[in-house]
């Protein structure tokens, strides 16, 4: 195997965009599967999408516009999931399927090729600059960074929100402030993996790691690393069998997924519920 | 009234066109057991609400433990205020053990930037001992059954060291033996450390006969206020629940009061 390719500066910035991205898409995850939000993260997911082709179509920074719309949609969906005043589900659904109805809208009125907007759709790390890696990594150190710094507030908000709030934990702000941070980084990783799979980075590792601790912090921890696991070894097969980096990447966490599902000792929980019944006899 | 801790005053809480509390006056003295009572949508858990600070006060005055509740203040009220809500599903797989989950207890107190150190988790292995769950600290907290939960959710509470100790229909959804221990352990609480209690339930085999004093709730509104046996007649339960005095007679028989 000629491995000579990885002495290039494209694809050195590769593999770092994949550590990064991944420790950051991997730390959201935990949030999103502990709390039960996926819809949340998919919606935004599609969200920042459009965001970013309405950027390429009136001509600004695609960066901003996802960033924009990613919280746009988060505002709109975090407080009707807070009230309980409709089922998030639906609510969800709606602006899931508005957003990537305007995505494809913006990607139609757009004039000349589409080649920008196509490589929104699946990524291309192997594109990435200087300036996108010191962007991932500003907001991969701000989401770890907050995440310690507020661990006890966040596990008490993941643990049971209004509880949390019953003994004096400002668990509204550490909900929307959860929301903000998926905003940016779905946004910052968009580029390199796409906004069709993006989310796939966010729920597959923290998936993973769920099925294998019942340890939060060891959850948090093997998350990421499964998340920078899947874009190394994507990367390393987007290479070799040249396909495109964003597919391998998604398509290596779903097999960790399932290798984790498959070995987990969670899958006997019942048994663990009966020990105290055997104990007692 | 002399060493109150909490006055409500003609208190009115809608949730959008429901009005939830019409109008409600009341007052607890400190160290007083007192048993909130009345059906589905009577504005029990409301009331419990507005005394920590989690409710909006459309109109009246709400004073708890020497302030009146503003929006701004409710944030540190409820740092004082232990709350035991309803038994919930938690998720089984829920990363986290018993022993962490009492420690929540203790964040409020803590504070921004401040992690838990030697003394509070002597004082959450303190409260697990008390509500008789050590051997089960280590324990994933999914995996234990409704009324073991519900005792961790009462070593929380009491591992904020609260100066007000509210029940929301602690023993719902557990079974009877389940619920005879909680209600046991309520009292033995109450017991030892004269904390004042307000504990609230629609079910009045659930309720334990050590109140100094039972409020009866209906439609919004305290309907009436007394001691238990001058408040639980026939007459008044079955006006209270629409439902015939021979009703109540039959069903008086089956429940055991503790």
């Amino acid at each position: 195997m000629d491995l000579s390719i990885f002495g290039y500066q494209f694809m050195q910035n590769a593999i770092l965009s994949a550590f990064l991205g991944g420790i950051a898409c991997a730390t959201i995850g935990v949030f999103v599967v502990l709390m039960h939000m996926p819809f949340i993260g998919v919606c935004m997911s599609h969200a920042a999408f459009a965001g970013a082709l309405l950027g390429l179509w009136l001509g600004f920074n695609p960066l901003i516009g996802a960033f924009a719309l990613s919280l746009l949609s988060a505002a709109i969906i975090g407080p009707l999931a807070d009230r309980g005043q409709l089922n998030p589900e639906t609510s969800v659904g709606v602006i899931f399927s508005l957003m990537l109805g305007l995505a494809f809208l913006f990607m139609g009125l757009m004039p000349g090729t589409k080649s920008g907007a196509l490589e929104l759709l699946w990524g291309s790390i192997l594109t990435n600059t200087r300036s996108d890696i010191i962007l991932l990594g500003v907001v991969t150190v701000v989401v770890v960074g907050l995440v310690t710094i507020f661990y006890k507030e966040i596990q008490a908000t993941i643990f049971h929100r209004d509880m949390a709030l019953a003994v004096g934990i400002p668990a509204t702000l550490a909900l929307y402030g959860i929301l903000f941070l998926t905003g940016a980084t779905i946004t910052v990783s968009l580029r390199s993996i796409g906004g069709l799979l993006i989310f796939s980075l966010i729920l597959n590792p923290a998936a993973a790691a769920y099925q294998l601790t019942y340890n939060m912090k060891r959850m948090f921890l093997l998350s990421a690393g499964f998340g920078v696991l899947s874009g190394w070894i994507g990367l390393l097969f987007s290479y070799l069998f040249n396909i495109p980096s964003g597919a391998t990447i998604v398509v290596t966490s779903s097999v960790i997924f399932m290798i984790a599902a498959i070995f987990s000792p969670k899958r006997k929980v019942k048994g663990w519920q009966q020990k105290p019944l055997v104990e007692a006899k | 009234m002399n060493n109150a801790v909490i006055n409500i005053k003609d208190a009115v809480v809608s949730y959008r066109e429901d009005i939830a509390l019409r109008g409600v006056s009341f007052s607890v003295r400190a160290g007083e057991f007192v048993g909130i009572i009345g059906p589905n949508g009577a504005g029990k858990t409301t009331l419990l609400t507005i005394v920590n600070g989690l409710g909006k006060l459309l109109a009246g005055r709400v004073w708890v433990l020497g302030d009146y509740l503003t929006p701004g203040n409710g944030h540190s009220l409820r740092k004082k205020v232990g709350y035991v809500p309803q038994a919930e599903n938690i998720d089984p797989r829920m990363p986290m053990n018993v022993r962490e989950v009492v420690m929540i207890g203790r964040y409020g107190l803590l504070g921004l930037l401040r992690r838990p150190g030697k003394r509070d988790w002597k004082i959450v292995d303190e409260m697990l001992e008390l509500v008789g769950m050590t051997h089960l600290a280590q324990r994933p907290i999914g995996h234990l059954s409704g009324g073991e939960q519900q005792r961790v959710a009462i070593a929380r509470c009491l591992a904020q060291e609260p100066e007000l100790f509210l029940l929301d229909e602690p023993t719902a959804s557990l079974d009877w033996k389940a619920k005879t221990d909680i209600l046991e352990l309520v009292k033995l609480i109450h017991n030892l450390r004269r904390l004042t209690t307000l504990f609230v339930t629609h079910d009045l085999s659930s309720l334990p006969i050590a109140c100094d004093r039972m409020v009866l709730m209906r439609e919004g509104l305290i309907w009436g206020e007394g001691s238990p046996e001058e408040l639980l007649t026939d007459g008044n339960l079955s006006q209270l629940y629409d439902i015939p005095v021979s009703a109540v007679k039959k069903r008086r028989n089956e429940a055991i009061l503790v």
